[in-house]
Parts: structure tokens; C-alpha cells; sequence
């Protein structure tokens, strides 16, 4: 089973199982992985599930869809280079081993 | 109406709040009460027995099997633990007693509020034709529901949706991918009408009809048909008979009401509530599915909405009222989703029926938005199929305070973003 690792502001890390089709955020919200609040259930639709992706695993990542790229304008911590939304990415066993950090605020 | 002037309608930092309804109304607002720094006990009392769960990927993802009873729930028991959120699931509230501060519950336990909160969300309004109570006749709402929609769709070949709303629409197109023969019986003579302009109507029907489904408008059901207790046909008031093996209505919603209707709360079509979201005892708020409030966006016009960002931005102004830091009223900017055979429709702001609306895009290729004006001429409405960039602007630019006439628009070439800079 692939794994996911989110780090929070503070720099505390947890290691989580993810299941295949899955996705980075339910992975998160399935396992009490504070900082994710996706209050629109994975649609794209309320840039609240934003996660900077760390820089050496961005290739590994499923292109951005036009949808994302747009929400993403409206993150509530500055949008970067390695930013994603986390509902848009799901698991497969290409993302084994993702590292991901969590934003200062997803409001 | 806002109640007894010198009753402010905030919560002691170190008082108990109970939420009657586990929904996403009333999970938002524990978990951001909560958040606020609320030091008091929070009590969510749900009639549900499962943990608080979202509803949108009822009609979509969880009925297409894309995802599971898990993946629709909101969040883990541990996560309520952690933040000292009682839930009590399982439980009716059964009557509010407003003299003692207490709700009572369906086991006749007692229990007290310093501030409560009704989100008590809606239900299926019900079908009143004959043989509406036959077997194979169901409605879509909660998780049970769609549990037994997806049971009861493996193995039966036509499907009939009567109402051609979102849900009622969403069912239709889930279950034409699952392979069945479906037809939706609309009265209105487009789907969604009440909601989105013609043009939108007309892209997600053809989308439909490309698929398979048979749309019927201008249709009314006169009564169901059945055979030893089972419904086996849909029949329509001019006579013609619709075989069917399932029966789906999705006929619009009713506000839960009758529990503050009994507190002697003012309710109308909703629990009417103030632009602050206080019901007419400054102790009791109600927001979501349930609530009846005046809209900035409406011209102060009052308005109920059945929406996720509907429950989720009250219940946050809700939290941020009780915990003492959020003042002034409720101006959210409202938006809505749905996804149908792959197009996804997004929309900003309130539907205005009266007013005029112009296309800008590719209708053809179905990339467009439909802008719609007030009687004054601005902006209120956006509707936007697979244009993302379109709805995320009309988002801002409707939370600013100067709404664009058409003619700033045009003179913008229809460019959301620019104006929103
Ligand atoms: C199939 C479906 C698809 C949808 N799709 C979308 C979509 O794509 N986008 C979107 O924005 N919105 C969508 N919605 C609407 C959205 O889910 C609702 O607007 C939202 O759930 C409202 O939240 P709420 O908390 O007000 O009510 P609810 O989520 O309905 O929660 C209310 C809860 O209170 C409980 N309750 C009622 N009375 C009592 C009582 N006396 N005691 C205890 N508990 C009680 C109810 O059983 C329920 O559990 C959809 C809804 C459905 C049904
Ligand atoms: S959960 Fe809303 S955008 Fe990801």
C-alpha cells in the first residue's frame, strides 16, 4: 500500500496508508491529518484541501487541470510553484511515498 | 424580530452549545465554534445513527460506485474526540423547551443550552399521486437512501425519475452509465428551470439525450401503477403509461421546521431567521437547508438555499457570532455545483428570474458562461459550464461592493478577471 507523509507548519510529520483510489485529501481527512478542511468534498471548488507538494515529487504528479489551476488562485496561504489541491490528486502507486506539506491556513 | 433587545445572541465563553442536526450545517458549526476558542461543551444531536457525511456525492460519485459509505463521511470519530465534540447520534430532538433552555430527546433525556443551534437540514417532498407508497418508489436524501437506490438499482432495467431538478438529474444521468433504460418526467418545460437559464438547461438535456435518457417536459404524473404491491409503471395525465421497475422522485425539498414551529419560533417556508441568523428568540440561531434569512445578494430579499456553501459559510458565521468575534451581518457570496455525463456546471450568486442575461463563450463546444443582470441592470447571477476561470472570478467580483452593469462587462470584453483587479 503506498504511503503519504504530510508535515504541518510546525514541522511535525505523520506517515499514513492510502488506498488506491483514494485521494491525497480523504487520505488526510480518513486518518485525522490536521490541516485539511476540504469543505467541498473534492470538487475543486473551495481551494481548502491546498497542500505544497515537495519539490522533488512534483513530476511524479497528474497534470493540472484547468479547474485546479483556477482554485488555486484563491488559496488562503500563498500559491507556489509545488502547489496542488490535494483532492485532485489520487492515489496510485506512482505517488508511493508523496511528501506533502500543509499551509499556515486553508481560510 | 431579532428578540429581546439586551440578549446578545453570543454564548458564554464556558456555556453548553447543542446543535440540533449532524449534517453539514451542524458539523461545520461545532467543528468551527470549536475553532473560535469556545471553551463550553458543544453537542451535536443528530437523528441520523452515523457519523456527520456530505450529501453531494450521493447522486454522483457514491451512486456511480466511484466512492464509499467512507468516502462521503466527513470525519473520523477520533476527530471529534480530540475536539471535545460530543456527538449524540441516533437521538431526535423531540421538542425545544425554551423555558428551561433544554431540548428533549426521543429517549426523554434532557439537555441544556446556554445558545442553540437548529440545522435540521430538509427532506424529499413526497409525491401525492396514487400508488406514491407502492414498493420501488423511492426519493434521495440520505445515506440510507442512496444505499438502498444503489441496491435497488442492480437488477432492474427502467428506471423513471420524476422532477428534472439537480438531484432527480443526477440520478438520471448515474443510472443511464449504469446501463438502465431512464426517462425523467418533468412539469416545467426544460429541467432545472427554477435554477438556471435556458441556455444551461439545453446543454446538460442534450448531454442527457446524447447519452441515452429520454427527457419528458411539460409532463405531469397523474398516478403510479403497481402489481402485487410493486410499482411496474408511471402513468402520466395524458394517459400514456411508463413502464417502470424503479421509481425515483426528486420533487424538491421541505424545510425541518416543525420542531421550532413547535418551540413557537417564526418559521415561513424555513426557520425565519435575521440577517445575523437569529431565529425570533435571541438564543436560538438556525442556519443551512432549514433557514429563512434575508440575502444581500437578493436585495434583502428572503430566501432559503439548499447548498454546501450555504450550510458551511452560515455555520462559520454562526460559530464566529457565538464565540463573541464575528459581528455585522451575513453576506457570503452564495455558489453551487453539479456534474453531469462530464460537464461540470458551476454558478455564483442567487438565481434571478426576472431580470435579462446574455452567453458569452462557445455554447456549441460547451464552454460558456451566462451572465445574469437585476432589473437594474448589474450583475447577480454567473453560470459557468466547464468554465472554470469564469466562476472563480464571479466569485470575487460579487463579494465586492460594486457589481458590473452589462456595460462594463462588454467594455471589459467579457474578461471577469480584469474587473475583478
Ligand atoms: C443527493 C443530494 C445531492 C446534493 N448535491 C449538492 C451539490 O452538488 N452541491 C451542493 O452545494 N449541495 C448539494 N446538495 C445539498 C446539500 O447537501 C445540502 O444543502 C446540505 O447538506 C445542507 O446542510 P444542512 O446541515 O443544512 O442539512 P443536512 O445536511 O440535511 O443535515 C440536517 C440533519 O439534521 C437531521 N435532523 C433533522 N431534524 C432533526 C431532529 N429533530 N433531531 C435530530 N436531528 C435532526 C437530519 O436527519 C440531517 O441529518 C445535495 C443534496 C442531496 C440530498
Ligand atoms: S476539497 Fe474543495 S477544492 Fe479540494
Amino acid at each position: 500500500m503506498p504511503t503519504i507523509t504530510y508535515i504541518q507548519p510546525d514541522g511535525a510529520a505523520r506517515t499514513v496508508d492510502a488506498e488506491h483510489g483514494s485521494t491525497v485529501m480523504l487520505t488526510a481527512t480518513t486518518n485525522d491529518v490536521d490541516g485539511i478542511v476540504a469543505e467541498c468534498g473534492g470538487n475543486a471548488m473551495c481551494a481548502t484541501c491546498h497542500v505544497y507538494v515537495e519539490p522533488e515529487h512534483l513530476e511524479r504528479l497528474p497534470a493540472m487541470e484547468e479547474d485546479e489551476d483556477e482554485m488555486l488562485g484563491s488559496t488562503a496561504s500563498p500559491r507556489k510553484d509545488n502547489s496542488r489541491l490535494s483532492c485532485q490528486l489520487e492515489v496510485t502507486e506512482e505517488l508511493a511515498g508523496l511528501v506533502v506539506r500543509l499551509p499556515e491556513t486553508q481560510l | 424580530m431579532t428578540g429581546l433587545p439586551g440578549v446578545p445572541p453570543t454564548s458564554g465563553q464556558g456555556e453548553p452549545v447543542v446543535v440540533v442536526g449532524g449534517g453539514q450545517g451542524g458539523f461545520q458549526l461545532a467543528v468551527s465554534l470549536r475553532e473560535a476558542g469556545h471553551e463550553g461543551p458543544i453537542t451535536i444531536v443528530g437523528d441520523e445513527p452515523r457519523l456527520p457525511y456530505q450529501r453531494p456525492p450521493l447522486s454522483k460519485e457514491y451512486l456511480s460506485g466511484a466512492v464509499t459509505a467512507d468516502g462521503v463521511t466527513l470525519r473520523t470519530e477520533q476527530f471529534f474526540a480530540s475536539r471535545d465534540i460530543t456527538l449524540a447520534l441516533g437521538a431526535p430532538v423531540v421538542e425545544i423547551d425554551r423555558v428551561r433552555r433544554e431540548v428533549v430527546l426521543g429517549s426523554g433525556e434532557r439537555l441544556g443550552y446556554a445558545h442553540l443551534v437548529l440545522a435540521t437540514g430538509a427532506r424529499p417532498r413526497p409525491l401525492h399521486v396514487p400508488g406514491s407508497d407502492l414498493a420501488g418508489v423511492v426519493s434521495l436524501r440520505s445515506l440510507a437512501d442512496a444505499e438502498a437506490l444503489r441496491v435497488s438499482l442492480d437488477g432492474v432495467a427502467r428506471v423513471v425519475v420524476i422532477g428534472g431538478g439537480f438531484v432527480g438529474m443526477e440520478v438520471a444521468a448515474a443510472a443511464t452509465r449504469h446501463g438502465h433504460a431512464v426517462t425523467v418526467v418533468e412539469g416545467l418545460d426544460r429541467p432545472m428551470a427554477r435554477v438556471v437559464t435556458p441556455e444551461v438547461s439545453d446543454h446538460v438535456s442534450g448531454a442527457h439525450r446524447a447519452s441515452g435518457t429520454t427527457i419528458l417536459l411539460n409532463s405531469a404524473v397523474r398516478a403510479l401503477r403497481g402489481s402485487g404491491g410493486r410499482v411496474t409503471a408511471v402513468e402520466l395525465d395524458t394517459g400514456e403509461l411508463l413502464p417502470a421497475d424503479l421509481v425515483v422522485t426528486g420533487i424538491g425539498v421541505l424545510p425541518n421546521v416543525e420542531l421550532a414551529e413547535a418551540a413557537g419560533l417564526r418559521t415561513g417556508n424555513g426557520v425565519v431567521v435575521d440577517e445575523r441568523l437569529v431565529t425570533s428568540d435571541p438564543r436560538i440561531s438556525a442556519l443551512g437547508d432549514c433557514a429563512n434569512y434575508p440575502s444581500v445578494h437578493a436585495s434583502g430579499r428572503r430566501i432559503r438555499l439548499e447548498s454546501v456553501q450555504n450550510a458551511v459559510d452560515q455555520a462559520r458565521f454562526v460559530a464566529s457570532r457565538l464565540a463573541g468575534d464575528g459581528q455585522g451581518r451575513y453576506s457570503a457570496v452564495p455558489w453551487f455545483w453539479t456534474h453531469q455525463h462530464g460537464s461540470k456546471v458551476q454558478m455564483a450568486g442567487i438565481p434571478v428570474l426576472d431580470g435579462s442575461h446574455v452567453v458569452h463563450g462557445d455554447v456549441s463546444a460547451g464552454r460558456f458562461s451566462v451572465f445574469r443582470f437585476d432589473r437594474s441592470g448589474c450583475l447577480v447571477t454567473v453560470e459557468s459550464v466547464n468554465r472554470a476561470p469564469d466562476h472563480m472570478a464571479a466569485r470575487r467580483l460579487l463579494a465586492g461592493d460594486r457589481r458590473p452593469t452589462e456595460t462594463d462587462l462588454v467594455a471589459a470584453g467579457y474578461d471577469l478577471k480584469a474587473l475583478v483587479a
